[in-house]
């Protein structure tokens, strides 16, 4: 990252190099700019969504380095080299990540409006669970796991997944959504 | 089996799950600028003066908007969209600039450099029953009697065996569709294009059209796709306009988003209700009087009177009913439409105070209410199209196994945890409104539904496909939908749970026309051949009768008695709604109305601080909505409903019958695991740790 002249009276920028959905994406972003707003207006990835721009909804959650972040508190400047994966970067080509078909069987949504975020947290709570990592809903902390890893619960997914909000309601839904995929993923 | 009445995916759920549904905001026209909000400070008073030095001269900033140098807009009986026309501020948080960059980052930044100044009044903020100021409005919103008096309330109070007098609040209730507000504006000569997140582009179109003075057939307003509204994305807001304004001044196009905090003010809400409710009842349970007094408030600019007390007089057969709304303007944003206006609010006042009734007599809750069971709508004395209250309590008991449930509070200790269960009934009207649709069939077999409805996450386009299917015979799979494009047929905007029955009518109506057509058709031309239709007539020349969706509810209530926390492991809806014409959308709608339900009863509290006179929690930190984790799996049934006397469609809607009825059922269940009553939502740990008993 080499930090671009300042000019006078100019916001300062910085030439970076984003990997986003395995795809590299040279750009000169303002340093203020969240990656929420770089994937949204600068390079047109609009699957991520703003719901607060706070971190306080999960809306624009989406990978970055296989862990899942809210990309409004995360600024494009600090993810250089980061490998970045979106909504729009889960399906192999044609065919859905079993998290989205799952969603999708399951209607896990209504108006759509936060499933990327809560496709993206489910995607990341899954790995979260194949690797062992216990949650506030996990009865015995010592002994969460086999080889395979936590096996969720529903209890499980509404708490791992209570960072994503859902002003539609559609949590009922999604939480079988969730099982689904973590089976389908085991199979 | 015919098309209606499968559960039928949605149309647009690939686009959702891999995130090419594009919303309002989700366009760049080439050349945009990007507009930020700049809001009052104060919330009484005038502005003194606005220096847009500063701003004006950081980097990419275009144009500062302000009262000085807006377009001159018409009144189109919203005050709300008068934006930047006067120095007047009436509530903090109203619009007084707007910043145009070239960048996001840009205008967010400069907009925090406009430097206002003002000439500040005391503000008025708190709304109470004794309020010198509060008056009578000409009528409630959806145009209903402010007051209604039947018989001798006062009468009957005084000489009823049993009597409950009580008053139950609700605070302010933020619709927060998790789509912030949003518009792109882009003038070809005179000619406007909106993208805009709406309930209703026709609805747009009409104010935004009188607001610039335009002919309607000179504005275009499109919503493919809504990321929720319940009510507040069904009048144009100030971004519309002020997107439309900017960018004609700029001669560019114009992007402007809500921040979540700007959904707190700007995009309207329910107003705080005190509901003042007093039933008498022989010993036998027969309710003799029936009165609710209701208190809301208005903004000084526009008066919304939200009609809490409008469902009490349809719910229950009393010879001696009392109904009135009272209402005062404080400098406070301006209340509209939030889910179930009236019902939801009126209907947890009412339905505690039935609960409160039926422990008085020693009734059971469920029977207390068939007991009072009304022959004829008793406000108007028409007859219900179907009234199947009964039939849900009913159902709703035995598949809750309601039967073994002892109605004692208090007496049920499991751990640390006293447990209870709730019931309450609720109503929303099945209404219709005119629309037009218009199907073409073209040669090679598919057909063409045109039809500006617009799906704000209800299913509506799987729902209108499968309607125009069945009108036409055909599998759903043959016809095209265009939905959500002030370009097509106009049609009733997604509200107040009629779009179903309105668009469904127009779509029929035109189906069968069309299948009339064909018949004396030899050949399809190439250009399609197309049927029109329009349902005014037939919505203007239906009989008068009481129409109107029921529900039971009924809710398994747990409270804490180390920390009072509240949760709720059980929630069943049965529901009453005439036809489902689409069982996995239309549960969806039953599963979210109760999982908002549950939000008011339990979590969402708007504060007012007097200090800086606005609402203090205005982000989803402090203003809690339920999350994953508040919501158990909740149960919804419904009862198979013809009723020959609504819309062809044989449907009453769903959006709201889910929502109105919970949040008593959850009080109810509260009361019953602890003897605590609370009539003042939402129902936080504080409210009751005080008066539960010592967990050990
Ligand atoms: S938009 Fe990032 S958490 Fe809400
Ligand atoms: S589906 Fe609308 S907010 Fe979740």
């Amino acid at each position: 990252m080499s930090p671009s002249e300042v000019r006078p009276n100019s916001a300062p920028s910085s030439s970076i190099a984003l990997s986003v959905n395995g795809r590299e994406r040279a750009l000169e972003v303002d340093n203020r700019a969240s990656l929420l707003d770089t994937l949204r207006e600068r390079l047109d990835l609009t699957g991520t969504k703003k719901g607060c721009d706070h971190g306080q909804c999960g809306a624009c959650t989406v990978l970055v380095a296989g862990r899942r972040v809210n990309s409004c508190l995360t600024l494009a400047v600090a993810v250089e080299g980061d490998e970045i994966v979106t909504v729009e970067g889960l399906s192999d080509g044609d065919r859905l990540h079993p998290v989205q078909q799952a969603f999708l069987e399951r209607d896990g949504f209504q108006c759509g409006y936060c499933t990327p975020g809560q496709i993206c947290s489910t995607v990341g709570l899954l790995a979260e669970a194949k690797k062992g990592w216990p949650s506030h809903a996990t009865a015995d902390v010592s002994h969460v796991c086999g080889p395979e890893g936590v096996t969720l619960d529903e209890n499980e997914v509404r708490e791992r997944l209570s960072g994503n909000l859902c002003r539609c309601g559609a949590y009922a839904n999604m939480v079988p959504a969730v099982l689904d995929a973590q089976a389908a993923e085991r199979r | 089996m015919s098309v209606l009445g499968r559960p039928l995916a949605r149309l647009e759920g690939r686009e959702k799950v891999t995130g090419s549904a594009r919303y309002a905001f989700e366009s760049s026209p080439p050349g945009v600028l990007y507009a930020w909000i700049v809001q009052s400070t104060i919330a009484n008073g005038t502005i003194r003066e606005i220096d847009s030095g500063e701003a004006l001269g950081m980097p990419g900033v275009r144009f500062v908007m302000t009262w000085q140098n807006a377009l001159a807009l018409n009144d189109a009986g919203d005050a709300e969209l008068l934006v930047l026309q006067s120095r007047q501020i009436s509530y903090r948080g109203q619009v007084v600039a707007l910043v145009l960059a070239e960048t996001l980052e840009q205008a967010r930044e400069a907009a925090a450099q406009v430097s206002v100044t003002y000439d500040s009044e005391p503000a008025d903020v708190s709304l109470s029953t004794t309020h010198p100021r509060l008056y009578a409005p000409a009528y409630t919103n959806a145009m209903f009697a402010t007051d209604s008096v039947v018989g001798d309330v006062e009468a009957a109070l005084g000489a009823a065996p049993v009597t409950i007098d009580a008053t139950y609040s609700t605070p302010a209730a933020f619709n927060n569709p998790m789509e912030p507000h949003a518009t792109v504006a882009e003038w070809h000569g005179d000619d406007l294009d909106l993208l805009d997140a709406t309930q209703g582009t026709n609805w747009a179109r009409e104010t935004i059209s009188a607001v610039f003075g335009l002919p309607p057939e000179s504005v275009r307003i499109r919503s493919q796709h809504v990321g929720g509204g319940f009510g507040s994305k069904g009048p144009t807001r100030p971004n519309a306009v002020l997107a439309a304004m900017a960018a004609r001044l700029v001669g560019r196009p114009v992007k402007i988003a809500y921040t979540r905090q700007m959904m707190f003010g700007l995009s309207g809400y329910r107003s705080p209700t005190i509901s003042h409710i007093r039933l008498a009842a022989e010993a036998d349970g027969r309710l003799t009087a029936v009165s609710h007094e209701a208190f809301g408030q208005v903004s000084p600019i526009q008066e919304f009177v939200e009609q809490t007390a409008v469902p009490t007089r349809h719910m229950y057969a009393a010879p001696n009913r009392l109904t009135t709304h009272r209402v005062v303007a404080l400098n406070l944003p301006t209340p509209s439409y939030m889910r179930g206006p009236g019902e939801t609010p009126g209907l947890y006042a009412l339905e505690s105070g039935m609960d409160e009734l039926a422990a008085a007599l020693g009734i059971d809750p469920v029977e207390l209410r068939i007991l009072n069971e009304p022959a004829i709508d008793p406000e108007s004395g028409e007859a219900f199209s179907s009234r199947n209250l009964v039939g849900c309590l009913r159902r709703g008991a035995e598949r809750f196994g309601w039967s073994a449930r002892d109605p004692r509070p208090a007496v049920r200790r499991d751990g640390r945890w006293l447990v209870g269960t709730g019931v309450a009934a609720s109503i929303y009207p099945a209404d219709v409104v005119p629309s037009t649709a218009r199907i073409t069939a073209y040669p090679n077999g598919r057909f063409e539904l045109a039809v500006n409805a617009t799906d704000i996450g209800t299913g509506a386009r799987t729902v209108v496909m499968q309607i125009a299917a069945d009108s036409l015979g055909v599998e759903a799979s043959c016809i095209d939908v265009r939905i959500g494009d002030t370009a097509l047929p106009a049609a009733a905007p997604a509200g107040a749970s009629w779009g179903t029955a309105s668009w469904g009518w127009a779509i029929m109506k035109a189906g069968a026309a069309l299948l009339e057509a064909l018949q004396t058709t030899p050949r399809i031309p190439d250009s399609g051949l197309s049927v029109l239709s329009d349902t005014a007539e037939e919505v203007a020349a239906m009989t008068k009768m009481a129409r109107f969706a029921f529900g039971a509810q009924f809710v398994e209530a747990r409270v804490d008695l180390e920390s009072g926390e509240v949760t709720v492991p059980r929630m069943l809806g049965v529901f009453a709604a005439g036809r489902i014409l689409n069982p996995r959308t239309a549960r969806a709608q039953f599963v979210g109305g109760m999982t908002m339900g549950l939000s008011m009863a339990l979590h969402e509290d708007a504060v007012v601080d007097a200090n800086a006179a606005d609402y203090a929690n205005r982000d989803f930190a402090s203003y809690h909505i339920a999350a994953h984790a508040d919501v158990p799996d909740i149960d919804v049934e419904w009862l198979d409903e013809e009723d020959g006397n609504i819309t062809p469609t044989g449907g009453k809607g769903v959006g709201e019958i889910g929502m109105v009825g919970t949040a008593a059922a959850v009080a109810n269940a509260v009361w019953h695991a602890t003897g605590i009553r609370v009539r003042d939502l939402p129902i936080h740990p504080d409210k009751l740790i005080e008066q539960l008993p010592s967990p050990y």
